[in-house]
């Protein structure tokens, strides 16, 4: 079953006096993830992702679309007994402490109460604030806030889980932290969505991802069929400089070192190349496929944008 | 439905709490017994009356400008500091935060009168060296300061639900003391003629009546204050409050929260 279907979900903001200018967040987006899935939702600052969040979480309300989580109307407010949601940045009421913020919590999801007094210490274990439960949130540093926002938005044990930019501003540790956090939330079976433009955390955590730029998605699918997507090339070495003209059509790049050839060729001509070289009695040295990278195909699909715009 | 409203109620209260707004509670005790005995070299047979009346209208003064500075507040911080997402994100219904931030906010008034009726209490104790019958009566009027701050607090909110705090402030203060003189409009409107008779009317019952639940003199001076009055007064203030909370909330309801 899907975790979550969007169909067409879309925003546009109205500022000014008489609401006539008009900024697009988020052009129709049509997006699924499956029960179980750990879904990375990349973009660079401003791309779409959070006001995506906040359309589902019930923060801003679309222009058009609509979308469905765990098979119920994302406007239910019932279904969010099922959905956690950590805010990009987030702040806390910092004159309570971590055990108080996540009664609260759970109280406004309908926990009980012996569930409480027996989850919230667990999970304060959990995500390493065992110590500091009594501790006020205003002496907490950005990473215990972090892991204390994970712990709100898993207290009453959500399916899906929303995580906005989890890993912006922290250190390495920090990050490694939460990093772990999350793939603990996937053992446990849980959906995870988060958005990052980080890609190394998507890279290392995601199932799937989906890239958004301009509030338009560009690509979506398994970080290495998108990887293979990238134009294929490999690097080919070869002694003989007499076979340099004949192919250097089919070249994007070479390189000369005494009588050594290395040459970088796309996938698609790789074949014409060695047979051209074989012809003019080269001596291949080697052939090495050189992989794209998440890197290479995020800068490939948001930065295309900008060609277009410019 | 209660648990959830209960939860953001009890941590508004907490809230104002920690944040020491009952300090103002020591401020306006100290105040009073400090200057209680003074009151007694006035003039005699004065002393009671006019003690009464500072204290009472301290007790309203102080309850209004925390139902006004507090309130402003209640929906603009948790935007601000963005605590509202953590919030909207849960089986909580936006009116539901609207009515819980009312109820933890008219707690941390009803806690507050209640202090300072104790302080006022006390200060006509040293004063008057015993409380007479009469002084229960006192309390009637603390009850009509509290149906006040119903009604103020649910206009702050009314105001904060749409309006910076700012702009909320201003509004909800400047309906304070046209509420308080909403008789005379009523009285002007009565002696107009024509359209202006009509807007008059119109704007004199759409303010809140805050004289027609001032009663400090008229118990200062011992008279008494009918059973008819107090219920009237509860009906009006109930339903005030209540159509300027379902107003507040219908606005919440369909804001865009940035």
């Amino acid at each position: 079953m899907a975790a979550l279907e969007i169909q067409g979900l879309a925003k546009t903001y109205s500022s000014g006096f008489w609401h006539a200018t008009r900024k697009v967040a988020l052009q129709p987006l049509h997006l699924n993830v499956e029960e179980g899935e750990t879904f990375g939702f990349l973009g660079p600052n401003g791309a779409g992702k959070t006001t995506t969040l906040k359309l589902l979480m019930g923060i801003v309300f679309p222009t058009a679309g609509s979308a469905r989580i765990l098979g119920h109307d994302f406007h239910d407010p019932e279904i969010k007994k099922q959905v956690g949601f950590l805010p990009e940045q987030p702040y806390f009421y910092d004159y309570l402490n971590a055990s108080e913020l996540l009664d609260y919590y759970a109280r406004l999801s309908g926990v009980s109460r012996e569930q409480r007094h027996k989850k919230i210490p667990a999970l304060l274990e959990t995500v390493g604030l065992g110590e500091a439960g009594r501790v006020p949130l205003r002496k907490f540093s950005k990473g215990m806030l972090q892991r204390v926002g994970i712990a709100q938005a898993i207290v009453h044990d959500p399916r899906i889980v929303f995580l906005d930019e989890p890993m912006s501003g922290l250190d390495p540790i920090g990050r490694r932290e939460i990093r772990e956090l999350i793939v603990n939330l996937k053992r446990e079976g849980r959906t995870v969505f988060f958005s990052t433009h980080i890609l190394s955390d998507a890279e290392a955590l995601c199932d799937r991802v989906g890239i958004i730029h301009k509030g338009l998605l560009r690509g979506i699918g398994v970080i290495e069929n998108l990887k293979s997507k990238i134009a294929d090339t490999s690097e080919v070495v070869w002694r003989g400089t007499d076979a340099l003209a004949t192919v250097s059509d089919l070249l994007t790049q070479s390189h000369v070192t005494g009588e050594v050839v290395c040459g970088v060729i796309s996938g698609q001509n790789q074949d014409l190349l060695l047979e051209r070289l074989r012809h003019q009695g080269a001596h291949l040295i080697s052939v090495t496929p050189i992989h794209g990278t998440l890197e290479d195909y995020f800068l490939e699909h948001t930065s295309e944008q900008e060609t277009i715009t410019t | 439905m209660i648990s959830r409203l209960s939860a953001i109620a009890f941590n508004t209260f907490r809230e104002a709490v920690r944040d020491r707004v009952l300090y103002n509670l020591v401020l306006f005790v100290l105040l009073l017994l400090a200057t209680a005995p003074l009151f007694g070299q006035i003039s005699i047979g004065l002393e009671r009356i006019i003690l009464i009346n500072v204290g009472l209208s301290a007790i309203s003064l102080f309850g209004i400008v925390i139902a006004i500075f507090v309130g402003i507040g209640l929906v603009a911080k948790e935007m601000d500091k963005k605590t509202l997402y953590t919030i909207l994100s849960r089986p909580v219904r936006r009116w539901e935060f609207i009515a819980g931030k009312y109820f933890g906010l008219m707690m941390t008034l009803v806690v507050n009168a209640a202090f300072m009726a104790g302080g006022f209490y006390l200060a006509l104790l040293i004063n008057a060296r015993g409380l007479q019958r009469a002084d229960v009566g006192l309390l009637i009027a603390i009850y009509f300061t509290i149906l006040q701050f119903f009604v103020m607090t649910s206009i702050t909110l009314l105001f904060s639900s749409f309006s910076t705090p700012i702009f909320s402030a201003l509004f909800a203060f400047s309906l304070f003391v046209i509420g308080t003189f909403a008789e005379d409009l009523r009285n002007f409107a009565a002696m107009s003629h024509g359209v202006t008779r009509w807007l008059v009317t119109g704007a004199a019952y759409l303010v809140p009546n805050f004289s027609a639940l001032n009663v400090i003199s008229q118990v200062a001076h011992d008279a008494p204050v009918s059973g008819t009055l107090v219920l009237w007064n509860s009906v009006y203030a109930v339903l005030y409050s209540l159509t300027t909370l379902a107003a507040a909330a219908l606005i919440f309801e369909r804001r865009n929260l940035k």
